[in-house]
């Protein structure tokens, strides 16, 4: 028995697919890795060092397509004889995970956030206000596993990488551009993030949020109304209608902290809150808060962290 | 242009969450329940949206019980057609999926529209199984929608950006941020809600293949540690050596 881990390289190995790789091997069985696309194998190999058995390509494949995908999973599952799949709950495993359970008749968790335990798989629900505990009934199984959710662990050798041709057929989905902002960090990856709401008047304020953000090395968010007015890009609009996030440090001034703000943030390991208002809800989901103005604060905040990485 | 547009309840977002049964069961009691807000916003409002623009017919679908059409009406009073109601609970994403496949695939739908997530279970799982049991392409994610004859373009969000995509109908899209913009239903809207069609019909023969077995609250956060507005290095020195992030 097996369990195969779907490993997105297009861009090299990003943490979250070391995380699904880790996860794979907790599972207790060999670990197959299955990739599409064109990553050399010397980079593939390192899959062994989290714990791969062996990783398997299919290089016919060179687009995100989730029924070429899907149909390159299922054959490898077939042929593996795995009974689980993991994959990261990423945008490719939001669209192959649903259609590879089908497939497969597996019963599917999306985003988990914890190894089974007693038969249980530990999700995110209400958007971030509670969690489940979910059994799948189904002998095969598929589990995403949200980013985040735990560390990879290396130290292992290098594995084998062998090709694979897994039928794909035709992508349905034809890629006609891409656009990827350079030298960004994704949102939902950052494991350091630097938010800012309404309090911060106008976008032209906003230097000060990615100065910071630079410093630190940190990915920027916004609050909900600073998307809709089109002071930032939706793509940072966090909370319970945005994208829902779980950094280790969550740095949020002159916002609010309302209930849908906080829903999708309230995973973040530690939070940090700037605001002039002490009563503001946010500071109650607070680690570490300032009242203070953010114009002020954040500039400051910026001058510590150049002395820290200074002092080293 | 048929569009099928696929609506889940979903509490309103400022409920308060709480459990019954030995926190084996989500406590409605006291609840407001809504049209999922991916749903409304983008999925419906962006199929009405094409629809004025190129003729054709909205429909909507829930797997759900009699309870459920107070909200059903709400979203007809938003502009669809007609809806669906397949009677039966939902009982987990991959029964919720196959039910409408099922009906989706006597009716030659040309899109099937469902919102990116459910607010309460933040799955993203049934259009892709709709998708893949319609055998159909998937585009998940989406934020932008254009249909010209049979062939859409969209944008999807990808990794650290957006993707430009082409596909023809009939296709299966999941809809995010940027689709459209929320509508506020009028009078009129809502009077004409009252006489809709909203067929119900009695669900395939399908198990479920997952089950929520209970729930937790997570643990409450300990009291926020106040800082020196005038003291940032303070603060720096907390998240290296106390909370070991930085
Ligand atoms: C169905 C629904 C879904 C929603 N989904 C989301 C969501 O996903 N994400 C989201 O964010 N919101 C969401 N909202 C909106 C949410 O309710 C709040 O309105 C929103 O989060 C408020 O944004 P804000 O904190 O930036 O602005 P405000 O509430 O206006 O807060 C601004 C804050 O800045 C502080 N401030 C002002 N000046 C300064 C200064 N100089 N320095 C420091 N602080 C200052 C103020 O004290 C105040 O606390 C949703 C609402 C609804 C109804």
């Amino acid at each position: 028995m097996s369990t195969l881990v779907y490993i997105n390289s297009n861009n090299g190995l990003a943490k979250n697919t070391l995380e699904a790789i880790t996860y794979a091997k907790k599972l207790g069985e060999e670990v197959i890795a299955i990739t599409t696309g064109s990553a050399d194998d010397s980079v593939l190999a390192t899959l062994g060092q989290y714990g791969a058995n062996k990783v398997l390509i299919d290089r016919t494949v060179n687009t995100d397509d989730s029924q070429q995908i899907t149909n390159v999973v299922a054959a490898a599952a077939e042929s593996m004889g795995s009974n689980s799949v993991v994959f990261s709950h990423d945008f490719i495993g939001k669209s192959v995970g649903p259609r590879l359970s089908v497939r497969l008749k597996a019963g599917l968790v999306p985003g988990a956030t914890d190894i089974p335990r007693n038969g249980k798989i530990r999700v995110n629900v209400f958007s971030g206000k509670a969690m489940g505990f979910v059994s799948i009934k189904s002998a095969r199984k598929v589990i995403s596993l949200l980013p985040n959710s735990l560390q990879p662990e290396g130290g292992g050798e290098n594995c084998p990488v062998e090709e694979f041709n897994g039928n794909a057929g035709i992508a349905g989905v034809k890629v006609l551009d891409s656009k990827v902002p350079e030298g960004e960090i994704p949102l939902p990856e950052a494991e350091l993030v630097v938010s800012a709401g309404r309090g911060l008047k106008g976008p032209e304020n906003w230097g000060m949020v990615e100065e910071l953000a630079k410093e630190l090395g940190a990915a920027t968010a916004c609050s909900r109304p600073v998307a809709d007015i089109g002071w930032r890009p939706h793509h940072e609009h966090v909370g319970q209608t945005g994208v829902a996030i779980r950094p280790n440090l969550y740095i949020a001034a002159g916002i609010s902290g309302a209930i849908q703000h906080l829903a999708g943030v309230n995973g973040s390991k530690v939070i940090v809150v700037v605001n002039t208002d002490p009563e503001a809800p946010f500071f109650k989901a607070a680690d570490y808060g300032v009242v203070g103005d953010a114009f002020e604060v954040i500039p400051r905040l910026t001058e510590a962290v150049k002395k820290f990485k200074a002092n080293g | 242009m048929k569009l099928l547009v696929c609506i889940s309840k979903s509490p309103d977002t400022t409920s308060k969450i709480t459990f019954k049964e030995d926190n084996t069961k989500f406590d409605e009691n006291g609840v407001q329940f809504i049209v999922n807000p991916y749903d409304e916003w983008y999925a419906l409002v962006r199929a009405l949206e094409l629809k004025e623009a190129n003729n054709g017919s909205v429909t909507i679908i829930t797997v759900g019980t009699a309870v459920d059409d107070a909200v059903i009406r709400k979203a007809l009073a938003i502009g669809a057609d007609e809806a669906v109601r397949i009677n039966s609970e939902p009982h987990d994403a991959y029964f919720t999926a196959m039910q409408i496949a099922d009906y989706a695939k006597t009716n030659d739908f040309d899109i099937v529209l469902t919102g990116k997530e459910t607010i309460n279970y933040n799955g993203s799982q049934v259009g892709g199984m709709i998708a893949e049991a319609l055998g159909t392409p998937f585009v998940s994610l989406a934020s932008k929608l254009d249909v010209n004859g049979s062939t859409a373009t969209l944008e999807t969000e990808i990794v650290g950006g957006v993707e430009v995509v082409e596909v023809n109908t009939p296709f299966v899209v999941s809809c995010a941020k940027g689709m459209a913009e929320q509508r506020i239903p009028n009078m009129r809207g809502i009077m004409a809600a009252r006489t809709k069609p909203l067929n119900v019909i009695e669900p395939s023969a399908i198990e479920a293949l997952t089950s929520f077995e209970s729930y937790e609250l997570p643990p409450s956060k300990s009291a926020c540690k106040m800082i020196n507005p005038e003291n940032m290095e303070e603060l720096v020195d907390l998240l290296h050596n106390e909370a070991k992030v930085i």
